[in-house]
């Protein structure tokens, strides 16, 4: 056993983080705007600019564009990533349908759609939950029926991130009405272009616009964009939602984060004293960094089963669970910090220049990122779904 | 031992009640809030023509002879329909100050305006480095002539900018954080020298900064005893907090009702999500959370009148129960709906953002713990 990186591994951090200090962009450095805010530009600088470098899919086959980095060597670049505070790359394409395409696309498909992934030309969308198919998402509706060389697609759906900047979706369709609920499902890749589809807009309670409902009327999708074979799609899904998870712990911008939440409460004044100088302020932030360590470390077991061939099995909902209570707390904790400035409601979007937004500079919309984080307990599976897989795939319950 | 309402306590509630599901629907509150305004005056002097103003002060004080149970009973129903306008703050608060600490002149000159719906009030206390701590205060009141010239910066002022006057805590004595020294005054928010800036907040309320730059006001604008003020804000806070765990009340029970409702009909896997255990459960410790707050609201209210450590220990208490309770029920609400519950559509998340600014005022879990085991 041993948690040490090695001398190359040492070396290595040191050039990524180098090169992260030299190409990230200074008009988005120290920003910590949710997605919701950005405009699609900036979401995307940073991805071409790992693009040009040849480092956008670490996790891919080198054959298909990855940088043939060790399980250890991503490690160290997500933490560089997250200590320099980069703005997260958007994982639709590249870590949601991308590796769908290469594991389970003909070579055609792969030809067609991985360069525009990598490249960032084209911005994908998810395609999965619908207003009556959430935590049972093999229960959805949306139809494809083929005529001739094409699927005809009518229905809807929700939740879908960033579809309002979406040149193509991923969408799981129905295609055998009358096949069990997972068995007459096919994985469908649409373009956002076509005649019959309407986004909508919904805003969530902080304020932002990161979500919409996708409607589908008698929209017409060339055949040759079916992946895999009909009515296997739930296979391709469940693979897909399996990488999902694995991604989804954030232990390294949680560190971060945490970082963050102590110089907020190191400033904060409790009878003239420093917040982070309280017992009891002390020890939540300290328990919150135990939780951490240990996540941290669980992760770090299942990347080292990962590099033995084992895949991230069930266990990969303990990151899913963790993380995502970890990201709560700490977001909880930092509106706490701030006393009475956890009123200030900061601009999240039609910012005209003029809002006034009082207090320390770093209080205004910490309330709103709390608000903002209940959905990580809701999306990707929601906890109690993860707390099922657990019980039924590990325990054997 | 009657927990029971008197007849026109009853009544009082179903003034309130009928008056809110009539103009306070969810889509007319969304919309207000969304106003430049972001408050209806024309339903404050219908608050007014109600009698809701006048509910707590006695008769003499041309109030309609009620106290702490009237105020519970109309900020319970308020919170359930997440009325924005500033009754703690006018009603509660300000009333409050007059009542117990004003002289029969300021009674006069002022409970009338706030009665009849002509005056709305505000509570310039919080400063930016006193957090929860009353006492924590770098504004200063000098004496000047037979009045005071006030300095200072006031934060997250409630309601500020839709008030006329403000009643403003300084420091007429004493080092920053003494007991002693602290004095309460009367300010026109329109006087020579108050400055502020308006923002909104995430409750969909409204707040203003506010500056004092040699203020001069009267000595008809102190309250009580100069020097002596902080035992009145004390136990004034002490009730506006008794007023907010009945608007977190009112809160949690739409929330749990919601939410039990949402269960029964939202089906997935063939059923409602209800049939599972661990959701049953779940909504059954929202429940549980929901009747302790009634309890210790109750309490708190009832025990106003008492000894301060009896009164702090009961106010101090409540705050920590709804702070706790208002926290589980709000994150389990949203959570019960999905994503359903994050939207800003939904009455829930709205609920869950009041509820979780409730905790923040007048003093959270942690600063009220303090307070009781310090009181205790």
């Amino acid at each position: 056993m041993d948690m040490s990186f090695s001398p190359e591994e040492l070396a290595f951090r040191d050039e990524v983080r180098e090169f992260i200090a030299n190409n990230y962009p200074q008009e988005l450095k120290g920003g910590r705007r949710t997605r919701g805010e950005m405009s699609k530009e900036d979401i995307l600088k940073w991805h071409r600019i790992l693009y040009k470098k040849g480092w956008v899919v670490p996790h891919w086959p080198v054959e298909y564009g990855g940088t043939g980095w060790t399980i250890t060597q991503r490690y160290i670049w997500n933490e560089e990533n997250a200590r320099a505070e980069t703005s997260p790359l958007l994982p639709f394409g590249l870590s949601m349908v991308g590796p769908v395409i290469y594991t389970f696309g003909n070579e055609e498909q792969k030809k067609r759609f991985l360069p525009g992934i990598l490249s960032a030309d084209d911005w994908w969308c998810q395609g999965y939950s619908e207003p009556g198919a959430g935590s049972d998402l093999a229960s959805l509706r949306t139809k494809a029926v083929r005529e001739g060389d094409h699927y005809i697609v009518n229905g809807g759906k929700t939740w879908t991130t960033l579809a309002q900047f979406a040149d193509w979706m991923f969408c799981l369709v129905r295609t055998d009405p009358n096949a069990k609920a997972q068995e007459g499902i096919s994985f469908l890749l649409i373009d956002m272009k076509t005649p019959g589809i309407t986004v909508r807009p919904i805003i969530t309670m902080d304020g932002s616009h990161e979500v919409n409902e996708v409607f589908l009327e008698d929209v017409k999708v060339p055949a040759e964009n079916l992946i895999g074979e009909e009515n296997k799609g739930w296979t391709y899904a469940k693979f897909l939602l399996g990488n999902e998870r694995s991604g989804i712990a954030g232990v390294a911008r949680s560190k971060k984060a945490i970082e963050r939440l102590k110089k907020i409460a190191a400033a904060e004044l409790v009878d003239g004293e420093p917040l982070m100088k309280t017992d009891e302020f002390a020890r939540k932030v300290a328990e919150l960094e135990i939780d951490l360590s240990a996540l941290e470390v669980t992760e770090l077991r299942t990347l080292a089963a990962e590099s033995r061939g084992r895949g991230p099995g069930p266990e990969a909902s303990i990151l899913k669970i963790k993380g995502t209570e970890i990201q709560q707390r700490i977001t909880e904790l930092t509106m706490e910090a701030v006393g009475n400035y956890a009123f200030v409601q900061a601009p999240r979007m039609e910012v005209t220049g003029n809002e006034f937004t009082p207090g320390p500079d770093y209080a205004p919309g910490v309330s709103q990122d709390y608000f903002n984080m209940r959905k990580t307990s809701i999306y990707g599976g929601s906890n109690e779904i993860q707390h099922n897989i657990i019980a039924k795939m590990v325990l054997g319950l | 031992m009657d927990f029971s309402f008197t007849e026109e306590q009853t009544l009082l509630r179903n003034t309130v009640q009928s008056l809110l599901a009539d103009k306070y629907d969810f889509d007319t509150r969304r919309k207000v809030v969304k106003t430049a305004d972001g408050w209806r005056p024309e339903m404050w002097a219908q608050f007014a023509e109600l009698g809701l103003l006048a509910a707590p002060f006695s008769e003499e004080l041309g109030g309609l002879g009620g106290g702490a149970i009237e105020n519970m009973i109309v900020m319970e129903e308020f919170g359930r329909h997440l009325v924005v306008e500033p009754y703690i703050e006018t009603v509660v608060i300000a009333g409050g100050f007059l009542r117990e600490g004003g002289s029969k002149e300021q009674q006069e000159a002022h409970i009338p305006g706030i009665v009849g719906g002509e005056t709305v009030w505000a509570f310039a206390y919080a400063e930016p480095q006193g957090r929860y701590n009353l006492a924590d205060l770098k504004t200063t009141a000098k004496k000047d002539g037979a009045g005071y010239t006030i300095n200072g910066y006031k934060a997250v002022v409630l309601g500020a900018p839709w008030a006329q006057k403000l009643i403003v805590t300084a420091r007429s004595a004493g080092g920053q954080r003494d007991r002693d020294g602290v004095s309460v005054f009367i300010v026109d928010k329109s006087a020579a020298g108050v400055s502020t800036r308006d923002y909104p907040t995430v409750d969909g309320r409204r707040a203003s900064e506010i500056t004092f730059e040699n203020v001069k006001v009267g000595a008809d604008a102190l309250i009580g005893v100069e020097g002596k003020g902080l035992p009145l804000v004390e136990k004034i806070t002490d009730e506006a907090i008794a007023a907010l765990s009945a608007e977190a009340i009112g809160c949690m029970k739409e929330l749990n009702a919601a939410t039990v409702e949402y269960c029964k009909t939202r089906k997935q896997f063939g059923v409602p999500i209800g049939k599972f255990q661990v959701l049953q459960h779940r909504m059954v410790d929202m429940f549980m959370a929901y009747e302790q707050s009634v309890s210790m609201t109750y309490m708190v209210n009832l025990k106003l009148g008492e000894s301060d450590v009896e009164r702090t220990k009961a106010a101090a208490g409540a705050k920590v129960q709804i702070g706790k309770a208002g926290r589980f029920v709000g994150q389990q609400a949203v959570q019960l709906h999905g994503g359903m519950g994050m939207t800003d559509e939904l009455n829930v998340g709205h609920y869950f953002k009041r509820l979780t600014m409730i905790d923040t005022q007048f003093g959270n879990v942690d600063h009220q713990l303090k307070r009781y085991s310090e009181a205790a």
